[in-house]
């Protein structure tokens, strides 16, 4: 087991810069999920932290060794591949032990190790199958086994469970944090999907455009986005990002098209200043009117059960801020006005031109 | 088709059953020649029935060979065919394999320029290519020996440029997680590429079985040395001139023979051939 420290890291194809100097450290045990919408740079950072890729400038090191020039072989680490790369002429159990018999370990010792990772995963019935022969969420099994065999000090996943149907994706999800729990190896994993990322992260980090946009633990991350980009790509549906100015002493948000909301608490220090006001759906509640902070036009309604989701602008004409609301069904009205209000920990604003949290 | 059409099954099997009277027939008379005496083929006309002889005739070309023209007997012919088929064969499925291999997994400078060089030479095959290549194995003292039989046949553009098309619907994650398990490039290639492309190596096996086995400008060429003949060159050299003159019922029997090793090559190996050549198994 060890840490892993990425230091400033950058990499360009080319012209291209697909990683513009990321740096965090992981620490010993713990599970990051780098997540981030495609073609964002993650899938290139997982990679050169397995020595796939070939690292342009800064320092990847595991445990104390700095390993930008050693081969995949020399790191002791271990990759689930997202379309698992069994080698298909080969039974389960020698996918398992090929990458053990390379390294010249003993008959028993592979043995042994094979048969341990197999009860763990619950493969040991299938060890003399072909992977063509497995379903979906067995081959992605004996992915994971031919990692852990290995016992690597770090394991990578790159989006490991995104060729399994829904159902099953829950499953192995928990299959992964139950693993992690047991063997506690240090795990990177990337993912595009904001889910995966917030129920197995020790820590996220979260990427665009192959730039770091926030570190944090998962919770820390919903309830403090830094900037309006992980405002957006964490919670769903996204946070309500409403652009205006503030004034009358910092009680008021004059937004476009002649509307105003009024803030849960003053913020005199933003006084006429433009921003970005978010208020995350779930956050809403309805209220008399008098009480409202905003009172949205309704557009439409989409019914989730007992939870609806009302969607609707601000100000006179459609052109308005759009607002979206998660509100019990039962409060729901078809049409009109809806009279809204938040709790003054649920507001954030941010700068509207560098995207950037105002308040800690 | 689920409707019962009783005009149309008899058209299609009769125009089928036409179509293999038209290949067979011509075989079949020569094997019936095969097995008459010399006086029985030259009359007028030729039984269609198997005669007496079939065993004396084969008999005689096997070990004696035949007295005009070539008098080499026809086992030796079969053994150098067989040889040369096979070298051609092995030869060519090994050297494009790795060639692929390092065009597909290697970055080397001018990669691409040797993939179109060895792409350009399909354009130039053996007969075109033949008068240097005969003064290059003549100068090298390989007249009359199976290196000079087969070593300028073995470089194949196609067979090359199949398994480059093979490598590359391997998925690069395959090469990666070899690389992520330390097997280097050639552990790689002995360990995964090599066992994937076991149908492929067979397809082309029974295809450039047949191509060497039937080689005949080439041997006709350098081979002037009677126990160097193949088979193909054995019954050219039998026919040596007027119809009278030769053997036709020893000139049959030797083509019956020369028949029978590429059909068997076909028969044994043809579950394997259709796999390589419709199967992706990934």
């Amino acid at each position: 087991m060890a840490a892993v420290s990425i230091r400033n890291v950058h990499k360009s194809f080319g012209a291209v810069k697909v990683i513009q100097g990321i740096s965090m450290d992981i620490a010993d045990g713990e599970f990051v999920v780098m997540v981030g919408p495609s073609g964002c740079g993650k899938s290139t950072l997982l990679r050169m932290v397995a020595g796939l890729e070939a690292i342009t400038s800064g320092e990847i090191a595991i445990g104390d060794r700095v390993v930008n020039n050693l081969e995949p072989k020399d790191r002791n680490i271990a990759m689930v591949f997202q379309n698992y790369a069994l080698y298909p002429h080969m039974s389960v159990y020698d996918n398992m032990a090929y990458g053990l018999r390379i390294q010249g370990r003993t008959k028993a010792d592979i043995d042994q190790r094979v048969q341990r990772a197999a009860e763990i995963l619950e493969l040991s019935k299938l060890l003399k199958r072909r992977p063509r022969e497995l379903s979906g969420g067995q081959r992605q099994r004996v992915a994971m086994g031919r990692a852990i065999v290995r016992e690597p000090t770090v394991f990578l996943f790159d989006e490991p469970l995104s060729n399994l149907d829904a159902k099953l994706r829950v499953q192995m999800r928990s299959e992964l944090q139950s693993l992690h729990q047991r063997l506690k190896t240090t795990t990177l994993y990337v993912t595009h999907d904001q889910v995966e990322a917030m129920t197995l992260a020790h820590r996220m980090l979260i990427m665009n455009a192959g730039r770091s946009e926030q570190i944090g633990a998962p919770l820390e991350v919903y309830q403090k986005p830094a900037t309006t980009f992980v405002a957006g790509f964490i919670g769903s549906p996204p946070m309500n990002l409403i652009p205006g100015r503030i004034g009358e002493g910092g009680k008021v948000l004059a937004a476009d098209g002649d509307a105003r909301v009024r803030l849960p608490e003053p913020r005199s220090a933003y006084d006429g200043r433009n921003v970005l006001l978010g208020v995350r759906p779930e956050h809403f509640d309805t209220c008399e009117p008098g009480a409202a902070l905003m009172s949205p036009d309704i557009d439409f309604i989409e019914l989730l059960g007992s939870d609806s989701l009302v969607y609707g602008h601000l100000g006179a004409d459609k052109s308005g801020a759009r607002v979206a609301a998660r509100l019990h069904t039962s409060v729901v009205a078809k049409e009109g006005r809806l009279p809204l209000r938040f709790a003054a920990e649920h507001m954030h604003l941010f700068d509207p031109e560098s995207g950037k949290r105002l308040e800690a | 088709m689920v409707e019962r059409r009783p005009w149309l099954d008899f058209l299609s099997h009769g125009i089928l059953i036409l179509g293999v009277i038209v290949i067979a027939f011509p075989v079949y008379v020569t094997f019936v020649a095969s097995t008459l005496s010399l006086e029985e083929i030259m009359s007028m006309p030729m039984p269609l029935w198997p005669g007496d002889r079939l065993i004396e005739n084969y008999s005689q070309v096997l070990f004696a060979g035949t007295s005009t023209g070539s008098t080499a007997p026809v086992a030796t012919m079969l053994f150098n065919s067989t040889v040369v088929a096979l070298c051609i064969t092995i030869g060519k499925i090994a050297i494009s394999l790795i060639s692929a291999f390092a065009i597909v997994y290697f970055r080397f400078p001018f990669r691409m320029f040797f993939f179109w060089m060895i792409f350009i030479t399909l354009m130039l095959p053996v007969e075109v290519r033949i008068i240097p290549t005969f003064q290059v194995i003549a100068d090298l003292g390989m007249l009359n020996s199976y290196a000079g039989l087969t070593l300028p046949l073995i470089a194949s553009a196609t067979a090359t440029f199949l398994f480059r098309q093979f490598f590359m619907t391997i998925p690069d994650e395959l090469a990666e997680a070899a690389r992520m398990d330390g097997a280097g490039p050639m552990r790689f290639f002995w360990d995964v590429v090599l066992p994937l492309s076991k149908t492929s190596m067979a397809a082309l096996f029974v295809i450039q079985f047949i191509y060497g086995w039937n080689q005949y400008l080439w041997p006709l060429l350098i081979t002037t040395d009677e126990s160097m003949y193949t088979v193909v060159i054995g019954i050219k050299r039998m026919i040596v001139g007027g119809d009278a003159a030769n053997e036709w019922h020893l000139v049959m029997a030797t083509a019956m023979l020369a028949l029978l090793p590429p059909a068997a090559v076909v028969l044994l190996m043809q579950k394997w051939f259709i796999k390589g050549l419709v199967e992706t198994e990934k």
